[in-house]
């Protein structure tokens, strides 16, 4: 009666989505592929929103589940594309799969490092560290122009087929199923992270950090480890950026970035992993339409929609369907 | 062999800056053992807890958990080690169940908190153990609904039974029918009477009541310091406590 049940969907304090329902997970993916059938020709942008959809998935486990608001989540996004994208560069490793993985890598190590030292503190304290964090990847990008390209990015990115089968081709149907299927394998993984009794400290963490140590939790090494595995999936979306677009600009390590990652989360819904799926998308159309329809104040518009939903979603634009779905569940029962 | 106490207090002190909290206090807890702790506002007695459990660190003195020193110990570790607590203000997850609220406690005592890649679902064994405990606390049938909108009285019971989801050695109850109606302290006390015979409970409380029906001993602390200590008729009956804390009640 009283077991829980997994799922990525219901957010805080919402209920969970009945088992006779749970086919509605599967609907965003079905969309995806969807779109991509029908339209084919967007395949490159469909790539993108997948990148930053798994870019702000990563940044969920901390600010959704854990409550570690971060500003330099790109840092490690950006040493994920920079170390596959030099590897591939350089020639010295360009199997996607393996570039991928050494990203990863790199980028947890960098996560541990910067995340074992902000993580001491809390708060304001925090954010500043995590913007500091960011910055200072971003000036060694900027400065270390013969090894990253500096300001002109890092050009002459080319990776080897996928699997020795797929070449990444210039209509971008490999980067399309390599991003998406990439995007699938992390989504299935935090799937399971945040339904395991290691996910439920995490939310344990972020409701009552004080009650955590009363009950035998070592909070800075439980925040430490969530931490690093969003800095290692962050690197891995940063990596896919890098292959599929064949290019690493110095904006993957900017503050810029870390905070629009943040605000797309913030517009889906954070902690219930598919509010990235609603607000990377919602983001990135919205921005696209309002740059066309009122090029020099179109960020004052996209202010004023956040601003609208701050005050009137507070859990995102998930949150509103979420609520809507679960009215006509009450009203229409079965 | 005189048997070991399972919590001791050496010689503890604790001051923030100038101001001494907690001065010479020496207090041993037997196992099994129902000892109250007592005092006016402002006596220390929270304070003293937080020394206990590790959330503060003394200035001078020691703590000893079944005659192992644990002064320089966290409150994680010592919480692993046995020592389980309430507080004061009722510290929950507010936004999860109370079924979940158990769990946790019960993941983290049995050192499942870091296993990541297992659903919290499969542990079965350790819902039954939470759904036990609920039963126990008289909230099974509410095992599924947020902490956030139980009345404040449930709140502390889901709070007890969260704190012996630890399987304690030691329990400290900081205050557990505070703010909650005198039609439902009864219940509390009930609870904390039932509470397994092995495990040692030291229950602060300002309702004179409750504590000389619970405590085989009490404790009265007064700016820091134990004024006495003794059995309920004892501490009844002494001319000091009546005047400093009691005033006219006896």
């Amino acid at each position: 009666m009283t077991r829980p049940t997994d799922t990525a969907l219901p957010g805080k304090g919402m209920p969970a989505i009945p088992a006779s329902k749970r086919w509605l997970e599967a609907v965003p993916w079905l969309l995806a592929l969807g779109t991509y059938a029908a339209a084919p020709q967007y395949a490159p942008l469909l790539t993108q929103i997948f990148v930053m959809i798994l870019f702000a998935m990563s940044l969920d486990l901390l600010v959704g589940y854990t409550g570690i608001v971060t500003l330099g989540h790109a840092a490690q996004f950006g040493t994920g594309a920079y170390v596959a994208g030099i590897l591939a560069a350089r020639g010295w490793i360009t199997d996607p799969t393996m570039t991928a993985v050494i990203a990863m890598v790199a980028a947890g190590c960098i996560g541990l490092f910067f995340g074992s030292l902000m993580l001491r503190t809390k708060g304001l304290a925090f954010l500043m560290l995590s913007v500091a964090s960011g910055m200072f990847l971003y000036e060694i990008a900027n400065k270390a122009t013969g090894i990253t390209g500096g300001d002109d990015g890092l050009q002459g990115v080319v990776f080897s087929p996928l699997l020795g089968l797929w070449e990444f081709d210039f209509r971008g149907t490999t980067a399309f199923f390599y991003s998406f299927v990439m995007l699938f394998l992390t989504f299935i993984f935090l799937r399971r992270v945040v339904n395991s009794p290691f996910g439920w400290s995490l939310r344990g963490l972020r409701e009552n950090d004080l009650r955590m140590s009363a009950i035998g939790c070592h909070n800075y090494r439980r925040r430490l480890t969530a931490y690093t595995i969003a800095s290692t999936l962050a690197g891995l979306a940063g990596a896919v950026q890098a292959q599929c677009t064949g290019f690493v600009a110095l904006n993957s390590l900017s503050f810029e970035l870390s905070g629009a990652v943040l605000i797309m989360l913030i517009l889906g819904g954070s902690g219930r992993l598919y509010g990235a799926m609603f607000g990377v998308p919602i983001y990135m159309f919205a921005q696209d339409y309002l740059a066309k329809r009122d090029p020099t104040n179109w960020f004052l518009w996209q202010g004023i929609i956040l601003l609208i939903l701050v005050l009137f979603a507070r859990g995102g634009v998930l949150s509103l369907a979420e609520r809507g779905f679960h009215a006509c569940c009450r009203r229409r029962p079965g | 062999m005189s048997e070991l106490p399972v919590l001791e207090a050496r010689e503890l002190n604790k001051a923030f800056g100038p101001i001494a909290v907690t001065r010479n206090v020496n207090m041993s807890l037997m196992r099994g053992e129902r000892r109250a702790l007592i005092g006016p506002n402002g006596a220390g007695k929270t304070t003293f807890v937080n020394l206990l459990s590790g959330r503060l660190r003394p200035t001078t003195g020691n703590v000893f958990l079944n005659g192992i020193d644990v002064s320089r110990a966290d409150e994680a570790t010592r919480s692993k080690l046995g020592i389980g607590r309430t507080f004061q203000i009722t510290s929950l997850f507010p936004a999860l169940t109370a079924h979940e609220n158990i769990f946790l406690a019960l993941a983290e005592s049995a050192g499942f908190g870091m296993h990541i890649l297992r659903s919290a679902r499969s542990y079965g064994s350790l819902h039954d153990r939470a759904d036990e405990l609920l039963e126990k606390v008289g909230l099974l049938g509410a095992a599924a609904t947020s902490v956030q909108q139980f009345p404040y009285g449930q709140q502390r019971l889901i709070e007890i039974a969260v704190a012996l989801a630890l399987e304690p050695k030691v329990l400290l109850l900081d205050e557990p029918a505070a703010g909650i109606p005198t039609s439902e302290r009864d219940l509390i006390l009930d609870i904390v009477k039932a509470l397994p015979s092995d495990i040692a409970v030291l229950l602060i409380d300002h309702d004179m009541d409750l504590v000389f029906r619970f405590a085989q001993r009490i404790t009265v602390l007064v700016q820091g310091a134990i004024l006495v200590e003794g059995s309920p008729a004892e501490i009844a009956a002494d001319q000091s406590v009546r005047d400093v804390y009691l005033g006219e009640r006896s």
